[in-house]
């Protein structure tokens, strides 16, 4: 029921959202809560296990009860806390966990076997008989178990992550917090002070009080406005620090969206990382329920949420309101709902010496021991000595204590240290480097003690930054004393079901965490797991505390002997499309183009992924229906005539230097510090480890400059490699080097009319350059590298040019090729050239094979060190035993992946051969052609193999080859 | 975590890939033996690794910034990060290989 002239909503702006298919209206600054309170709602949801009614319980983030599910257009957000969720035009909501309507829930028949269901049910009951477990119990248990339901489709929301650096994160807008910025704003700081709630101020909004003779509100509202007019503060609202990590960084989830009607490109939800130099924890204290038998139902909620709803949102949570709190504080709430015209019906404190103010009846030394009312509270059984008498009452505000909200100072390992004094753990000092906990956060519960700590720990903060803390003084605020009797649970009359509820969210209850006791679970962490307390998605906020009291008396121990279970991160739930904003699809991966990619695709060539690049698979020509069609003709074009394609994925490393060459000769097994100026090299590269990192060719183009290529797959490995071997062993070597992969677009030009086209595009005539040669030439006024290597096995070329040029001289190639009756070709028929040549890819050296193993042992030269010799040398690693690499020929098709046996023996593992790495149909040769790695394979060239593919259904028999099918002298490219 | 490049300053772990222990540093030199047995010199320096609870020196990769290798001293237990050097201009870096 809402009532005139409270709260701090706006009622010029009014709100019109459904819950449970029914329309309703609240006005803007609404939650869901408090919305559904104001229009009489008091059923928010069903219980976890035994589907009990429930209603609202608190007011902030730790509600276990009224979780619900909003629906948007393509989403669907379960166990969306309604006490979080601000209403607005259109809001679509829905409570969940029941099967049929909440009012009237066929699961609430778990409530009436409750006796059976007790703890460990599960893991006593479902043992047997074995085989029922997987299609029986486990199907029905799931069905059952859970909380709210998916959308099943793609959420289409928009999600970010995003960055924030300060001096000071204030985590909490509460006097604290507020106090703890100001003062460090003041003092020059940049400040980020983030804060749960749509508005700064903490209780203050919800509880009143005077500061500084001034309305808190007031007051709250001035030190917001100076904050915002500062350049160095940023106060970031709907904002909940959910983690603390290391290095003073801490993750936050804001609701950027969340709270307005959907509109394109506004993302939903945030995550932050933020990285603070130093940080205050100000998140105030968390109200705590008392185990009375019957205390879950409808009605029955902590005394601040009453007071929140009340003084906040203008909304009187019931007619005729009873508190049973055992603390001073608490009597607020009855002096609150009397000023607001709202009946108290009773006051009821456990404690016997209290002093009467208020004017209603307060029982003294009295407990609640039951409750009645199915959907909503009708009346409340009170025990006062050895009277027990019934009280008419449709809400019940209760007050166990506070427990200070430190979930945060846990995060990094720590453990709380247990105060006797305020029946609560408090955070240890120093819990979380760089942060500090004030005010209630730490256990100080007044106005003015918090007051007084939010600028005590700024003044702090700003000491380890070397910043002057400002004259500031503390505004004079409340500062009564916190008198309080700890209770946790009440014990109900004799004979009667009394079951007492302390995690409402999983259903646990007094006896449960007795039980648990009892059965030898009586570690707090076994308790936890035994009874599932605490692992509901309010992750034990509400029930931590007692649940432990309720154990450490179960099995007589104190609290701080019985020890708690961990806090960890995050705080409040977090959906996994904020932290992983941006990583959907393709998210923010980089897409790496050719300078022909436009070229290519004009020629619609499709587009395949090698690694970041988009390389062409081939060109198709119109009759053409299969890739091997047009890979075919591809292959013959460049047998036959001349082909380009584009090579400018190789890696491609400028090494300058006097020690250039001697560096060289460090990284590969080969020699290159004697390679002749204008010549190329083939070099293999080892790990230290003695395997095969990579092959590739380098240039000397100069004395002292060597340009060295990389296989597309390395080149980021290799540059690595070599960065890390000239920083840590050549460190006073004269070399510098730099990857300029990117700095040129580069060409094969290939077959037996290669030369032709060579000429009529060089500006000068070329002249003799011998294979293996490299030249500095000009093309078109543009200077240009022609290296004369070959990848193919035909008389080949490759010209580099600045990247600017690539694709108007891939465009002038390729035109120019055709009046030759060439043409481009892509990857496919690069792949079959390059195997019937028995060229290497990294699908052959792919880090398991040895020098020895691809027939290059005597590539490692034994008069000088490099990286990987001496392991290369170690037995196992050579010989007979290992994998060499061989030819295969085939009449059928054969596949890559494909295991070797001797024909007659059987398919098993320990038969097994060898492996295939590389496969094609060779229109050169009219064969299949694989490369492979064979046991011994080099003294085994002429035997019969058995090629087997289970996972394509292959079995043929092959040709063991040398793996150089075509051309094995090398005449064709020789020229 | 962040980590300080001398180079470049504080950097976002994001930016940097991480190798190995210190030990990669000390290479057998060209003259050693080449000595595979178990607990052999080339063996302690390819495979044998320790596992501190403690402080431990690692290396790490500037890829996403100046390139450079880093040495960085860090503690285990507590992540804190103690010191970063660069590997080029360590103490002995001119008598290695």
């Amino acid at each position: 029921m809402r009532l005139e002239g409270k709260g701090i909503i706006d009622r010029t702006r009014e709100v019109s959202f459904r819950f449970d298919g029914r329309d309703y209206r609240g006005f803007r600054g609404d939650t869901l809560a408090s919305a559904l309170l104001a229009n009489g709602v008091k059923l928010f949801g069903r219980s976890f296990k035994y589907h009990r009614p429930r209603g609202l319980l608190t007011a902030g983030p730790e509600e276990p009860n009224a979780l619900v599910e909003v629906i948007g257009k393509t989403s669907r957000t379960p166990n969306t806390r309604a006490t979080m969720q601000e209403i607005f035009d259109g809001l679509e909501s829905r409570s969940q966990n029941r099967l049929g309507s909440l009012r009237h829930d066929l699961m609430a028949v778990n409530d009436l076997v409750s006796p059976f269901l007790s703890a460990g049910f599960y893991y006593k009951t479902f043992m047997w008989p074995r085989h029922f477990w997987e299609g029986l119990y486990e199907p029905i248990i799931r069905r059952a178990a859970g909380l709210g339901s998916l959308a099943k489709v793609h959420d289409e929301g928009v999600y970010e992550k995003a960055w924030a650096h300060c001096d000071l994160l204030v985590i909490g807008a509460g006097p604290a917090g507020l106090m703890a910025a100001l003062t460090a704003a003041r003092a020059g700081a940049d400040v980020i002070l983030a804060e749960e709630q749509p508005l700064t101020g903490g209780r203050l909004i919800a509880d009143g009080g005077l500061i500084g003779g001034d309305p808190a509100a007031q007051w709250v509202h001035r030190v917001e406005a100076e904050l915002r007019a500062m350049p160095n503060v940023r106060i970031m609202t709907r904002t909940t620090v959910t983690g603390a990590y290391d290095n003073g960084t801490y993750g936050a989830l804001e609701r950027v969206g969340l709270h307005r009607s959907p509109r394109p490109n506004l993302p939903r939800e945030c995550f932050w990382r933020i990285v603070a130099r130093r940080a205050v924890l100000t998140t105030g204290a968390q109200e705590r329920h008392i185990a009375f038998p019957m205390n879950d139902r409808p009605g029955i909620m902590l005394a601040s949420a009453v007071r929140t709803y009340l003084n906040r949102f203008g909304v009187a949570p019931g007619k005729r309101v009873t508190l049973f709190a055992a603390n001073d504080q608490a009597r607020q709430t009855a002096r609150d709902l009397m000023a607001a015209g709202v009946q108290v019906a009773a006051i009821i404190d456990p404690r016997e010496d209290v002093s009467v103010v208020e004017e209603c009846p307060v029982h003294a030394g009295a407990v609640v021991i039951d409750t009645k009312g199915r959907h909503a509270l009708q009346a409340i059984t009170v025990r006062k000595g050895s009277e027990t008498f019934r009280i008419e009452t449709d809400c019940l505000a209760v007050s166990g204590g506070w427990n200070p909200g430190l979930h945060l100072t846990c995060h990094m390992n720590s453990r709380p240290r247990w105060s006797e004094e305020i029946a609560a753990f408090v955070p240890v000092e120093a819990a979380v480097p760089g942060l500090a906990a004030a005010g209630a956060a730490n256990g100080s519960f007044s106005t003015h003690g918090a007051l007084t700590a939010g600028r005590l720990a700024a003044e702090r903060a700003l000491a380890a930054l070397d910043l002057r803390a400002p004259d500031l003084a503390v505004p004079a605020a409340e500062d009564t004393p916190y008198t309080h009797r700890a209770i946790w649970s009440v014990e109900g009359a004799k004979g009667r079901n009394g079951r007492a509820w302390l995690d409402f969210a999983n259903d646990v209850t007094v006896k449960d965490v007795q039980l648990s006791a009892q059965e030898n679970f009586a570690s707090v962490e076994h308790m936890k797991r035994y009874t599932t307390q605490g692992m509901a998605p309010d992750q034990g906020k509400n029930s931590n505390v007692a649940a432990l009291a309720v154990l450490a008396d179960a099995t007589g121990r104190g609290i701080p002997e019985t020890g708690t279970t961990t806090f960890r991160p995050p705080y409040v739930p977090v959906s996994i499309a904020a932290m992983g904003a941006g990583g959907r699809a393709k998210g923010f991966a980089p897409e790496r183009f050719l300078t022909s990619d436009q070229a290519s695709r004009d020629r619609l060539a499709p587009m395949i992924e090698a690694g970041l690049w988009y390389r062409p698979s081939y060109f198709p020509k119109p009759g053409e229906t299969t890739w091997r069609e047009a890979c075919d003709r591809e292959v013959r074009m460049v047998r036959g005539a001349v082909g380009v394609c584009d090579v400018s994925t190789l890696g491609k490393i400028d090494i300058q230097g006097p020690d250039a060459g001697r560096f060289l000769d460090f990284v590969y097994t080969n020699t290159f510090s004697t390679l002749p100026v204008g010549r190329v090299r083939y070099g293999l590269m080892l790990r230290e480890d003695g395997l095969v990192m990579d092959d590739g060719t380098s240039a000397r183009l100069a004395e002292t400059h060597y340009l060295m290529t990389t296989t597309t797959a390395a080149a980021g490995q290799v540059m690595r490699h070599l960065d890390f071997v000239q920083q840590a062993f050549c460190a006073t070597w004269k070399l510098r080097l730099i990857s300029v992969t990117e700095a040129f677009a580069q060409f094969a030009i290939a077959g037996p009319k290669a030369r032709a086209l060579i000429d009529t595009v060089l500006d000068q005539p070329l002249g003799d350059l011998p294979f293996m040669g490299v030249r500095p030439v000009s093309v078109g006024g543009v200077e240009a590298r022609l290296f004369r290597i070959s990848f193919s096995g035909e008389e080949g070329y490759e010209l580099a040019v600045p990247v600017d040029y690539g694709e108007a001289l891939f465009r002038d190639l390729v035109a120019r090729a055709e009046t030759m009756g060439g043409g481009p070709y892509g990857m496919e028929a690069l792949n079959v050239l390059r195997i019937e040549k028995g060229f290497l890819t990294h699908a052959e050296i792919h880090g398991r094979v040895s020098a020895d193993d691809v027939g290059l042992g005597a590539m490692v030269s034994p008069r000088k060190d490099c990286i990987g010799r001496a392991a290369s040398q170690r037995p196992g690693l050579w010989g007979p035993e290992r994998e060499q690499l061989v030819g295969l020929k085939a009449a059928g098709a054969i596949s890559a992946g494909a295991h070797l046996f001797r024909p007659g023996f059987a398919v098993e593992r320990e038969n097994d051969q060898g492996y295939v790495t590389s496969v094609c149909w060779s229109p050169t040769l009219d064969s299949w052609l694989g490369l492979a790695f064979l046991t011994d394979g080099r003294a085994r060239h002429g035997e019969r193999i058995r090629l087997v593919d289970h996972l394509r259904g292959i079995d043929v028999e092959c040709e063991v080859t040398h793996p150089v099918f075509f051309d094995a002298d090398g005449g064709r490219m020789r020229g | 975590m962040r980590l300080t490049c001398p180079l470049c300053g504080p950097r976002d772990r994001r930016e940097f890939t991480y190798y190995g222990a210190e030990e990669y540093l000390h290479r057998p030199g060209p003259d050693a033996a080449p000595d595979l047995s178990q607990g052999g010199a080339w063996d302690n320096y390819l495979h044998l690794r320790d596992n501190p609870a403690g402080p431990t020196r690692d290396l790490w990769y500037h890829d996403q910034g100046c390139a450079a290798w880093l040495l960085v001293s860090r503690n285990t237990l507590t992540h804190d990060i103690t010191g970063v050097e660069l590997v080029a201009a360590r103490k002995g870096a001119r008598d290695e290989a």
